[in-house]
């Protein structure tokens, strides 16, 4: 039977679901961001060209991003014990979400920066402009749409890692479908966490759409 | 006399994968303070390559490139960045920041360019404001006021040049580059960026650089040009002097190909004259070659006629083919001459102000 405490319980597990995914986006971002810009600075045709460095990120990337966030997950729970103080519940389940969005974000970076017209950054050269002001002055003014947009994709992929950690008690409306509904066989309870996380993704796809469109400037 | 920019036996060459490509070899130039300098050659030549070279976008592999007596190989990253706030440049695409208002895109070179970094100046020796009233000064100049608060997107190509010119000159440069700068526009649209290139080098004696392919952009406004064929420099000189005598093979192309777009011109003004005259189209199909219809004409009514167009052949004995012909003014004749020409066959039609 539906009880009080189940609403209030599912009420919880939302913001749970909420904090993890907006704390590990944020954190995601603080260091997915400048190595996003450095990967897209440092590379052949960037504004900064440093094989060693792209070549380092590169590879940093490419590991983090290969390893399924499930084994992610257990891999670091130390890490995650020695930050945290322990390894389960929502606080402890926002570092490997941490862990595994950074690469992933740092490459939708470098694409969205990478999309920004030759032309318009051999112009800030030419007027002077050094390398970090073109950074922060052109590529990141010019792709503001684009980043926008990958921001929007960030926040659905994360929470969907968010969800995953309820395997392994990570907390939120991900562990709730995980206890219930897998091992308690109350499916209703698994289907109603199921519909707050397709909710929770089509505000996040929604809102995060719009205000990339409403903040381009290319359109008359 | 040593000029404004001075370029000493510069090559450049591209390393790549399959092998090196020499884009210039051993180019010198002298360009004097105040002139518009033309640099002109068919795509490929180097034109592009070298335009950078004068502000370091590109390094030179070998020679020298001074500004002012100053070599810009000596200078250090932050100088470098200084000087090139003395040397504004156009584009042909006009790469403006597509995300921010025509205002800002003005304020853009006074607010975060290498203006004011020299002599070891900070950035930020102008405030915001100062820098809006700069920009609106300088929209005034190139006659776009009441698009201050546009984005680039709102404006014709046009109009994006002319802000492009407008945030150029927002530092005050001694030197503007044009890269193509009217390669992406129309006749008309170019007439009048070169008119307005023309006057700020009168107003503000800034030295102008202009690199295209089109005879005509040089023949309009320079007063030197340099021809560049496959990464040389293959001739240089006063305009005049290269039109009346080209010396090479290259020059001559390229005036030949411009002699093209100036019959065009030609024609525009024929085609004002003809306004309000009556044109005929008369097509020959059975009419013997051997028949001067013409000039019989001529000759019988005594009057001129003017012939626009004529493309005729002789297949096997019958001229084929059309003309077109303008016709004296009195009403009488032309109806007398019509009826003429159909006698001997030919079909006439009238057409309105001949357009080719």
């Amino acid at each position: 039977m539906w009880t009080k405490e189940m609403t209030l319980m599912m009420w919880e597990g939302t913001l749970d679901t909420l904090f993890m995914t907006l704390l590990s986006t944020f954190f995601g971002y603080l260091l997915g961001l400048p190595m996003g810009i450095a990967l897209a600075v440092t590379d052949r045709d960037g504004i900064r060209p440093n094989a060693v460095v792209y070549k380092i990120l590169d590879i940093i990337a490419n590991i983090v991003r290969s390893i399924p966030f499930l084994i992610l997950l257990i891999l670091i729970m130390p890490f995650t014990k020695l930050i945290v103080g322990r390894s389960y519940g929502t606080a402890a389940t926002v570092v490997p979400l941490t862990v595994a969005a950074a690469p992933f974000i740092g490459r939708m970076i470098e694409s969205s920066l990478k999309e920004v017209d030759h032309g318009v950054i051999e112009a800030a050269q030419s007027m002077g402009a050094g390398t970090m002001t073109i950074i922060v002055r052109v590529l990141l003014v010019e792709a503001r749409t684009s980043i926008l947009v990958g921001v929007t994709i960030a926040l659905g992929t994360i929470l969907g890692y968010s969800a995953m950690a309820g395997i392994v008690g990570g907390g939120g409306l991900g562990d709730i479908a995980m206890r219930y509904g897998y091992y308690r066989y109350e499916s209703d309870i698994m289907l109603a966490a199921v519909v707050l996380l397709v909710i929770l993704v089509q505000i996040f796809q929604t809102l995060g759409m719009r205000m990339s469109v409403k903040l381009d400037r290319r359109k008359r | 006399m040593a000029g404004i920019i001075e370029v000493h036996n510069l090559s450049k060459t591209f390393v790549t994968k399959d092998a090196d490509v020499e884009a210039l070899q051993d180019i010198s130039l002298s360009i004097q303070a105040g002139d518009i300098y033309g640099i002109i050659g068919m795509s490929g030549a180097g034109k592009s390559t070298l335009v950078r070279c004068l502000n370091f976008l590109e390094r030179p592999t070998s020679g020298t490139v001074e500004i002012e007596g100053r070599d810009l190989s000596a200078l250090s990253e932050k100088e470098l960045r200084a000087q090139r706030a003395e040397i504004a440049m156009i584009f042909q695409h006009f790469n403006l920041l597509m995300q921010k208002n025509v205002t800002d895109n003005i304020c853009f070179p006074l607010l975060y360019g290498g203006v004011g970094k020299k002599d070891g100046g900070k950035r930020g020796t102008i405030s915001k404001k100062d820098a809006r009233k700069r920009a609106a000064e300088l929209l005034e100049i190139v006659g776009m006021s009441e698009k201050a608060k546009a984005y680039p997107s709102q404006l014709s190509g046009g109009q994006k040049q002319r802000v492009a010119i407008a945030r150029a000159l927002a530092a005050n440069p001694k030197i503007l580059l044009c890269d193509e700068a009217t390669s992406a526009l129309d006749p008309q649209t170019t007439q009048s960026i070169l008119q307005l290139l023309k006057q700020i080098n009168r107003d503000y004696g800034i030295t102008i650089v202009i690199i295209t392919h089109e005879m005509s952009v040089v023949r309009e406004i320079c007063s030197h040009v340099a021809i560049i064929g496959g990464g040389r420099l293959v001739e240089q000189g006063r305009v005049a002097d290269i039109f009346e005598h080209p010396k090479t093979q290259e020059a001559k192309e390229l005036i030949v190909k411009g002699k093209g777009e100036e019959r065009r011109t030609l024609e525009d003004r024929q085609k004002d004259l003809m306004k309000g005259k009556c044109c005929i189209r008369i097509v020959f199909s059975v009419n013997s070659s051997f028949e001067p219809v013409i000039a019989n004409m001529v000759l019988r009514f005594g009057q001129p006629i003017n012939i626009l167009r004529a493309d005729t052949k002789n297949v096997e004995g019958i001229a084929r083919g059309e003309m077109i012909l303008s016709l004296p003014d009195d009403a009488q004749i032309q109806q007398e001459m019509k009826d003429y020409l159909i006698e001997r066959g030919l079909a006439v039609e009238e057409v309105d102000g001949y357009v080719d």
